[in-house]
């Protein structure tokens, strides 16, 4: 008879205990996108995506440089050292290449020695993914801690004479490290809500490496109009959390309005009309899978929200996927 | 339901999306071009049509949709049907 697989002891739960990120240096305004020739205006592109500027990260500056220092803010941020972390997911769509992969030389660098460690590629969804993952794994005994970091530099595959996506897309990377509730402490990570409508798999494409990307951008924004609040409210429901109990609400930085959109139907569901709603897009433009965890970072500097907060998480963007949890900020 | 309705039920929803006044929007005015609706917009009002007169406005329709009476005559013919 063959033996028994052992299982590894579970625990109750897990929270974010850090957060960081980083943002290039570079500055670019809308009219420096006029300047360069694209037909666009500043009032336009204030008008349709609600985006001032955005941040281009320099020629020599990686995805992995990002994720290094993102990830490395964050395990400051929860006073761990790099020894304690036992994973590193990196949510990225951008690296240059296939292999190798961001998640394991980010952790090399960081001093996160022989990690398990892997990318996630979900878009824009991948954070939550990540965020997902992290607490499943911390759960279930396979890591006590775990850094998930989203990077992106999509600077390198926008065309930057396409006035539909070059007005849009920007560089930047955020991250969380998450680590395991003690027994009779309360959980910090919801259970995900997730999916995906690979039915619209062509709106949002880069076709190979030699590619920009493109989008449909009125087909996306119907779609991220109506299916993403639902997604949102499931993942509420899945906590066990009232709309009325949801101190901030932090969607994916796609676009000013579609964000707007899902809060007013978060809202609509019984959502405080107080809830803080990130709009950090207006200077961050939109990061793919950095954008949740920039916004939230961002706004725990500027003192918009406070540990303790109940956050509302909601991924969503090519794939077309989509992920969404509720947080205890730490 | 008659267009009359219909025009008033549109006229609410343009109102709610994009701020103009009801009394403005009368069957012939264009969307884009007189009523100063961008595209965004008009999928928020194509969604909000969807749900409250219980039809579909794809994106292709959507596209040939110039007038609030094209709108009007959409919906008319497409509840009947």
């Amino acid at each position: 008879m063959s033996p028994v697989l052992r299982q590894l002891t579970l625990t109750p739960g897990a929270r974010i205990l850090g957060l960081g990120s980083r943002q290039p240096e570079r500055i670019v305004t809308n009219a420096d996108i006029s300047a360069r020739g694209v037909d666009t205006t500043d009032e336009w592109i204030r008008a349709r995506v609600g985006i001032e500027q955005r941040r281009f990260a320099r020629a020599d500056e990686s995805v992995v440089d990002m994720a290094v220092d993102a990830g490395s803010k964050a395990l400051a941020d929860a006073g761990l050292a790099p020894s304690e972390i036992d994973a590193v997911l990196v949510a990225t769509c951008t690296m240059p290449s296939f292999i190798p992969n961001a998640a394991g030389q980010t952790a090399d660098r960081i001093g996160v020695h022989a990690a398990a460690a892997f990318d996630i590629n979900a878009a824009c969804a991948g954070f939550c993914y990540g965020l997902g993952t992290a607490s499943d794994m911390i759960r279930a005994g396979s890591a006590r801690h775990v850094l998930v970091i989203g990077a992106e530099k999509l600077s390198d595959w926008v065309d930057p004479m396409d006035r539909s996506t070059c007005i849009i897309f920007a560089d930047g990377a955020g991250a969380a490290v998450v680590g395991p509730v003690e027994e009779g402490d309360r959980p910090g990570i919801g259970p995900i809500a997730a999916g995906s409508a690979g039915d619209l798999v062509d709106t949002i494409v880069i076709s190979d490496r030699n590619s920009f990307i493109h989008q449909d951008g009125r087909e996306v924004y119907r779609w991220a109009i109506t299916k993403i609040a639902p997604v949102a409210l499931r993942a509420l429901e899945l906590a066990g959390v009232a709309p009325a109990d949801v101190d901030v609400l932090v969607p994916h930085q796609a676009n000013l309005r579609i964000v707007e959109a899902i809060a007013k139907r978060i809202r609509a569901a019984g959502a405080p009309g107080d809830m803080v709603v990130a709009d950090d897009i207006i200077h961050s433009g939109n990061t793919s899978s950095a954008s949740i965890p920039l916004a939230l970072d961002h706004m725990r500097a500027e003192g918009r929200v406070r540990s303790g907060d109940l956050a509302l998480l909601v991924g969503f963007g090519a794939g077309l996927s989509y992920a969404s949890q509720v947080v205890v900020l730490p | 339901m008659t267009n009359e309705e219909i025009l008033k039920g549109i006229a609410e929803i343009v109102n709610e999306v994009a701020g103009v006044e009801t009394s403005e929007i009368t069957p012939e005015k264009s969307f884009v071009d007189e009523l100063d609706i961008d595209s965004l917009s008009m999928v928020e009002i194509a969604v909000q049509v969807e749900d409250r007169f219980g039809v579909k406005v794809p994106d292709e329709v959507l596209a040939n949709l110039k007038t609030v009476g094209d709108a009007v005559d959409y919906v008319a013919k497409t509840t009947i049907t």
